[in-house]
Parts: structure tokens; sequence; C-alpha cells
């Protein structure tokens, strides 16, 4: 068979006399091949159609014929194809076998979109039953966690190890990058409203505490997120896709504590050094700013250092990170558990992790400040 | 029609680093045949199908298929050949974020100028032509058991009425029912529409049953050709596994006479040179 290109055509020759030529194949048939004006011709009495010219038939042309033919003969016409050559009856057989069965069945269900009162019922049902999932997905693993406590032999220490590895070492550079950026911003904003007022020792003040407070567990506990939960998600999606899950569970290992409580404990340990790392470096990137637009020596940041920040101050900031570290790893976990189907859905949840425990992360933050106000820490 | 085979490999040779799959390999399949390559695991039956469509590229040699080159074969080219075969791959290969209809009607939707309505029409037929139940359509291949899995594959593979079918391992994984449904099924196509089917299997009832000539591939070459009553005379090693031990008796003493009756009777071109 060669590839045709002549289109397939229809002409009228006379009012009882179709003439059909060209390609009627998927590539040959275009959509409008039959329109409204061939469609709208008074079908009656007896037709003939020659289909002498036609090049070439495959299934497509050999359906759309057959719809035309039927619909005629619906209309009440009587129509005949001519000189259709041999090597095409076979699809034209199986054709109009297969439309005059779908013409008998009943028309296939359509499943009607829904009222958006109905979808907005559907995703609270459906937010419902995920908080209730994460509820119970936090009690099994705190369960699984409590028999490690029991039980210390049990514990992997070998995953454990590897997670605090790729999870935290691996990640010191772009922490220590990130953070560093931030102190440089945060004394560059300060210099210029502390220089009006002379105060420009006060810029260790900010630094010192912005950065140990808040700015430091924060964005180490974004990155982490954007880093580490994300592939948490999609090392459990992509293993509950392709049965590894299940193969655990029957060779007699409990996912949780092969898959989940050394990520827990790993980032547990982890966040916190991540934490005192970005602290570091924060800090000596508004040490480097303070002496380049305030005039403020390395000797005079120090010793001002260690009268404006408390170690309060210090402990509060590591103090959030094993909070931040066991939301990144729950929900990371969870939506990875979530996972079915496809690599649609490994994507999806991995998307879902991220957003999620980046959210989380704030929120948990806003209610320590809350917390710490009202304690007058 | 013309006797020109519809794939020509000659010389093919390829190799994995140190790791040699074919040494010097040459191998014809003819028009409207259903044509089988067996072998052991790591024999290079797969690698050798995905050269020939165009996944792979051998170290030499020349692979001719539909009377295409496919040595420097163009990006156009390799385009309208592509639309010209459909393969069916061993674990389906469907997109899962497509439904069963959706990835019928997607080669569709690629390569024509067809509206939706008749590509919808079209995927119901196909649907109903590989034996699935028309509500399979809107389902996602993630719901899917295995066997509507390989039909579902199979009717994309028809999406475009191919004149060449490649099926990888088309009947691994099915229920004995299933399986015997898929060889009338493959048989079906190659006589109501003249394909040419190219297949990679183990099943040695589906060798039997629905293929014109086997190909036994070992050590890099071509071992045997010929129908499975002619392979099964012949003495090489390679060979004798797939008739020796209880299953491959079994099989040979259940190929009806009619399915045989019918293999020499279509048996194609090839025997008549």
């Amino acid at each position: 068979m060669k590839l045709s290109t002549t289109p397939a055509a229809i002409t009228l020759r006379s009012t009882q006399k179709y003439a059909l030529s060209g390609a009627w194949t998927a590539r040959g048939i275009d959509s409008n091949l039959l329109d409204d004006k061939t469609m709208a011709t008074p079908a009656r009495g007896q037709m003939v159609m020659d289909g002498g010219q036609i090049e070439a038939l495959d299934s497509v042309g050999a359906w759309v014929l057959q719809k035309f033919l039927h619909r005629l003969r619906q209309n009440g016409a009587v129509v005949e194809v001519s000189n259709l050559p041999p090597a095409f009856a076979p699809i034209m057989a199986v054709a109009a076998e297969e439309i005059s069965h779908r013409a008998d069945a009943p028309a296939a269900p359509t499943v009607s979109p829904g009222s958006s009162l109905e979808s907005i019922g559907r995703s609270t049902k459906e937010l419902a039953e995920q908080g209730l999932a994460l509820f119970s997905f936090v009690g099994e693993t705190s369960i699984a966690l409590a028999g490690w406590i029991a039980h210390p032999a049990r514990v992997r220490w070998r995953p454990i190890l590897y997670n605090i590895r790729s999870a935290g070492f691996d990640a010191l550079p772009i922490v220590g990058l990130i953070s560093f950026l931030l102190g440089i911003v945060v004394a560059y904003q300060g210099a210029d409203q502390l220089r009006q007022y002379g105060a420009n020792i006060f810029v260790v003040d900010l630094v010192g505490l912005s950065m140990l407070r808040e700015f430091a567990p924060l964005i180490t506990a974004i990155i982490i997120a954007g880093r580490s939960g994300s592939a948490y998600a999609a090392q459990i999606g992509t293993m509950a896709v392709t049965e590894e899950i299940d193969a655990m569970r029957t060779i007699g290992i409990a996912p949780l504590e092969q898959l989940v409580l050394p990520k827990i404990i790993g980032l547990l340990i982890a966040l916190p050094l991540l934490t005192v790392f970005a602290d570091l470096l924060g800090v000596f990137g508004g040490m480097i700013m303070a002496r380049a637009q305030l005039g403020v020596s390395f000797a005079e940041f120090i010793e001002r250092f260690t009268k404006a920040v408390s170690v309060t101050a210090y402990l509060i900031g590591v103090g959030k990170a094993p909070v931040f570290a066991l939301v990144i790893t729950v929900v990371g976990c969870f939506q990875g558990f979530r996972t079915h189907g496809g690599a649609d859905s490994v994507g999806r949840q991995t998307t879902r992790s991220v957003v999620q425990s980046i959210f989380l992360v704030i929120v948990a933050d806003a209610l320590f400040s809350i917390a710490f106000s009202a304690l007058d820490l | 029609m013309n006797n020109k085979p519809v794939i020509a490999i000659s010389k093919v040779s390829t190799r994995f680093g140190e790791h040699i799959v074919h040494t010097e390999l040459d191998l014809e399949v003819q028009r409207a045949e259903i044509f089988a390559l067996v072998g052991g695991s790591g024999s290079g039956k797969s690698t050798l199908l995905r050269e020939m469509i165009l996944l792979q590229s051998p170290d030499a040699g020349s692979i001719s298929v539909l009377g295409v080159d496919l040595q420097g074969i163009t990006g156009a080219q390799a385009l309208a050949l592509r639309q010209r075969w459909g393969v069916m791959f061993q674990s389906g290969g469907l997109f899962g974020s497509l439904t069963v209809k959706e990835n019928i009607g997607l080669p569709l939707r690629e390569h024509t100028r067809l509206d939706d309505v008749l590509i919808d029409e079209i995927a119901d037929w196909k649907i109903a032509m590989t034996g699935l139940k028309p509500e399979v359509g809107m389902q996602y291949p993630a719901e899917l058991s295995g066997g509507m899995m390989k039909r579902a594959s199979l009717a994309r593979a028809l999406a475009l009425d191919p004149e060449l079918l490649f099926l990888d391992e088309p009947t691994a994984g099915l229920d004995p029912e299933s399986a015997g449904e898929f060889d009338q099924l493959v048989r079906e196509l190659r006589d109501r529409f003249g394909l040419s089917i190219v297949m990679i299997t183990h099943d040695i009832d589906l060798l039997w049953q629905v293929a014109d000539r086997v190909a036994v591939l070992a050590d890099g070459k071509v071992q045997g050709i010929g129908s499975m009553a002619e392979l099964s005379q012949l003495d090489h090693p390679a060979i004798r596994k797939f008739f020796a031990g209880p299953r491959g008796r079994a099989a040979q003493e259940n190929s009806s006479p009619p399915a045989r009756r019918n293999e020499i009777k279509t048996r194609p071109s090839w025997k008549q040179k």
C-alpha cells in the first residue's frame, strides 16, 4: 500500500448517483468531508455510490462511509455501493456489522458533570478523608516508633545514617549559601535606617536576633521541604505504584519501620544541625555587610553579639527545627503512601507534599511566635 | 501486492560494551505472515525488536522496514514510517493520565484532521474489535486487569490501521482462556486485513496455533527458521529446548489439525521461492 495523498471526496453526479474518490483513510479524510451540503441532499428512492475511484480504504474510511450509508437508509433511501475494489470488502463488512450492532444497542450512559454544589461537597468530603487518613498515619507511625523505643534492637541504623547524609550533609552547600545571602540582605536593608539614627552597632541585634530566632530555622525548613520532602513523597509513591510496598509487607517488613521511621529520626537529627549551620553563615553574611556598609569591625560585631543575643534566642530557633522536621517527613511520607495509579499520581502527590509541608511549616512558625510572645521569651 | 519482504535485516551486529548481542544476523519477514521471534532470556530478541521500531540502532548492518532503510532515515521519513506500524508493548505502555479511549484516540488526534466525535467513534470500534466491553473506554489504565491492558494496548496499536504490527509478549501474564482468545484475535487480524505481524513470545501454544514462521535466536544469530512443524524436526540444542519437556510436547499434541491445515494453506510467498 502506498501512502496516498489525494484527499477523500464525495461528489454528486446526478440526483441518484454519488461518486467516491481519493484515499478514504485516517489521513485522507477531512472532518468536513461529509459537510452539511452533502448531508442535506434529499435521500429518496434508488441511489448508487460509485466506489471505483477509491484509492485506499482503512477502518476510518469504512466507518465514515458506512455511517453515511446508514443515515441515508434510515431516511428511506435504498443505497448501493458499486464498483468497490474487492480488497476493501472485508473491512466494509466489519464496519457495517459494528454500526448496525451499535444502532441496536442503547447508547452508553453519559456521566453528568455535576453541579458546583456537588463538587464543593465532594472536595469537602475528600479533605475530611485526607485529614482523617493523616491522623491515622500519625497514629500508626507513633505506634511503630514506640515499638522501636521498647525494642531498641529493632532500630534500623543503616537507613537512619543514610538519611542523615542525604537530607543533612548533602544539603549543607545550598542551606549555607542561602542563609549567607539572607544575612547579607537583612544587614543591608537595616543599614540605611540605622545610619540615619547613628545606631550603627544595632545592626548586630537586628541580624543576630532575626537570623537565630526566625530566618535560619524557617529558611532551612523550607529548603529541606522542597529538597527532601519531595524526594520522600516521590520515592514512596513510586514504590507504591510498582508494588514494592506490597512486596515489603508480604516479606514481613513493616513499610513504616523501613521507610518512614528512619526518615523521621534522620531528619530530627539533621535539621537542627543544619539550622545551626544556617545560623553561623547567616550571621557571618550580616557581619560582612555590617563592616562594608556601617563600618562595624568583626571584633566590635562579636563583642556586641555576645551581649545582644541571648542563649535563649539561639535555643528558640534551634528548638523549632525538630518540629519542622516532623512536619516535613510526616507530610512527605503520608503523601507518598497515598499514591495510587501511575506516574501522574506520583507527580501530583509530590507537588502536594511540598506545598502542604511548606504551608504547615509556616503555620507552625506562626504558632511558635504567638506562644513565645505569650510566654515573654 | 508486491512480494518484497516487509522487514529485511541483513548482517546486523549489536553490542553493549563487551557484551555481544547480535553477530551478522540476517532475517526476512514476508507480507501478511505471522512471524514469531523466540529465544532464551538475553538472546537479543527484544533488542532486535527495538531496532526494528527505531528505538535503538544496530552497530553494523542494515534493517529495512516496509521498504524504508532505517540507516540514515530522516526525521520526516521516520514520522511517516511510524504511522504505518503499530506496537504493543509488553506491559501495555498505556498513558496513565488518559482514559483507555483517549489512549486509543491519541494517534488519530495527533496525525489526522478528524473531528473528536469521529475519533471517539473509531476508538469505540477498536475497543469492541479487541473484545473489550464499551465501559472500559472510560476507565484509566491503572483500573484495568492484565488481560484488559493487553487488549487496550493492542487497540491503540491498531488505531491508525497499520500495515505492520509488532507484539512484545502478547500473551505473557494472561490466563489460558484470555491467551486463547488472543490467539484467535491475532489470526483474525491477519486474515481479515492482511496485516503482517511480528511478535516476540514464549507462549508455546501461541507458536503452534498462530505463527506461520518462527525464528529461533541464540548466540547472536538465527539458529533455525520455519514453521513449528519444520522446526520440530531440527536438532539444534537451542531449538530442541522448545519441543522438549512436557509443556512443549503437550502444546504440539494440542495444536489442532484445522489450525495446522490453515497454516499450510496460508503459507505465503516464501514457500514458493
